[in-house]
């Protein structure tokens, strides 16, 4: 697994990235082009699975006006990118990529195939996951977190899961519906006693 | 055991917190515990990529989307995607959206008083050149009036979104107009503690993209993060 440099940061003459600002009340006239509810279509291989859950804030209201991006491996746990050096194959019509928002009552939902453990070479593979970009009016800046699969055996070795106090990490775990299956829940709180985790990197 | 090449920290105060106190609706939104500082791993240096497929010909020209011309004053937006070491960013996927001319959205929950536009929608998208450069045709959006605090005016201005080539450099951003006497005002502007970075998201008037009798010049760079300068390795104290 990997470590953050220690490196001193370079300052480049053309100054640092460019500031964050809130996506606003409005980011639907920009964002519904890309707007998507299946990330894999009919013909991709890997087990099928639905993930619904809804978006609260500290009042435990819902959040409508939020939007998720969501960024995954296949099946195979291969990235469609240049730089994931891993030998697996990727599949054809399978981009990883999705981006969903939430409706009237703070709900999301979209179907997919669970993606496969990504692995590094001579490194500990991380447990299947799906990394969540949150976006929202109200949050000056996106922020991250990433669902995990519950009962999976690598989830006790994954070097990220191990980065969150075991009392938070719940909080991305998928809940299985218990009647359908490959039906999974998961809420986002932005607040309060069972706030997500969310990452910074 | 060199592994991921990851993307730089965002340089001390110049990107905001999650909660700012003058932003009411941060209040109840933005995360109170801290975040959990993670190494990235491939799947944060790694991100959905964009082509030709991702784009509709003519959607960076926001005043032909329609029969007839958008009121106000027509604009050309320009200027290059970057990253922290000035390298272009090419077939970046660049989404855009905005007010009209009146100060008013194309959007169900805005309901300031002010005209609806038929010939206007407020969305356009491009992909960067070779050169990382984007270019947009448009109307200057007008200032608006919101309900943050009382007497809430929001600056014109126009929303940015990108993704840069991974997960980790994902950018969603609002454009401004110089010598606008609502910036000091604002709260969304005014999140940010450097005062440097708020500047730069001002555009400057340019000449040299002026086309005469026809359209004003805004010039706006865009700066992602750069790439760490060597690979992360194990081993490494990953506090700082």
């Amino acid at each position: 697994m990997t470590m953050i440099d220690k490196t001193a940061r370079q300052v480049s003459e053309i100054g640092p990235a460019t500031t964050w600002q809130t996506i606003g009340p409005f980011f639907s006239i920009g964002l519904q082009r890309g707007y998507a509810t299946e990330v894999a279509g009919p013909g991709v291989a890997g087990e099928r699975i639905a993930i619904e859950g809804r978006v609260f804030d500290g009042d435990g209201l819902p959040i409508p006006d939020a939007v998720l991006e969501i960024w995954q491996a296949n099946s195979h746990g291969k990235y469609v990118h240049p730089e994931d050096p891993q030998d697996k194959p990727l599949d054809e019509g399978f981009l990883g990529h999705a981006r969903i928002p939430t409706g009237e009552d703070g709900g999301f939902a979209f179907t997919t195939i669970k993606p496969g453990a990504v692995c590094m070479p001579e490194e500990k593979p991380q447990a299947p996951h799906i990394l969540v970009g949150l976006m929202m009016r109200g949050l000056l800046r996106r922020v991250v977190t990433r669902m995990y699969f519950p009962n999976e055996p690598l989830n006790a070795t994954d070097e990220i899961l191990q980065r969150v106090e075991a009392a938070r990490r719940g909080t991305l775990l998928l809940v299985p519906d218990g009647t359908k299956p490959g039906v999974y829940r998961w809420d986002i709180h932005m607040q309060g006693e069972v706030e997500t985790v969310f990452f910074e990197f | 055991m060199t592994r991921i090449r990851g993307y730089r920290r965002w340089a001390a105060g110049t990107q905001p917190a999650c909660l700012h106190l003058p932003y009411v609706s941060s209040r109840r939104r933005a995360p109170t515990k801290p975040l959990v500082e993670i190494p990235q791993t491939l799947s944060e240096i790694t991100g959905p990529s964009w082509g030709a497929r991702d784009v509709v010909k003519g959607a960076c020209d926001l005043t032909t989307q329609h029969a007839g011309s958008p009121l106000g004053p027509r604009i050309i937006v320009s200027g290059r995607v970057l990253d922290e070491d000035g390298r272009p960013q090419p077939n970046m996927l660049v989404e855009v959206w905005q007010a009209n001319a009146a100060g008013r959205y194309l959007h169900r929950n805005d309901q300031h008083n002010a005209s609806l536009d038929p010939n206007f929608t407020g969305e356009g998208h491009t992909l960067t050149d070779e050169q990382g450069r984007y270019r947009f045709v448009t109307i200057r959006p007008g200032e608006y009036a919101w309900g943050n605090h009382h007497n809430a005016w929001r600056p014109a201005h126009i929303h940015f979104s990108l993704f840069g080539p991974a997960f980790a450099t994902r950018l969603v951003t609002q454009m401004y107009f110089p010598g606008d006497p609502l910036l000091a005002f604002d709260p969304i502007f005014n999140c940010t503690a450097d005062e440097q970075a708020r500047n730069r998201l001002v555009s400057q008037f340019d000449w040299d993209t002026t086309v005469p009798c026809e359209a004003l010049g805004y010039h706006f760079d865009i700066i992602l993060r750069g790439r760490e300068a060597t690979p992360m390795e194990d081993g490494h104290d990953h506090d700082r």
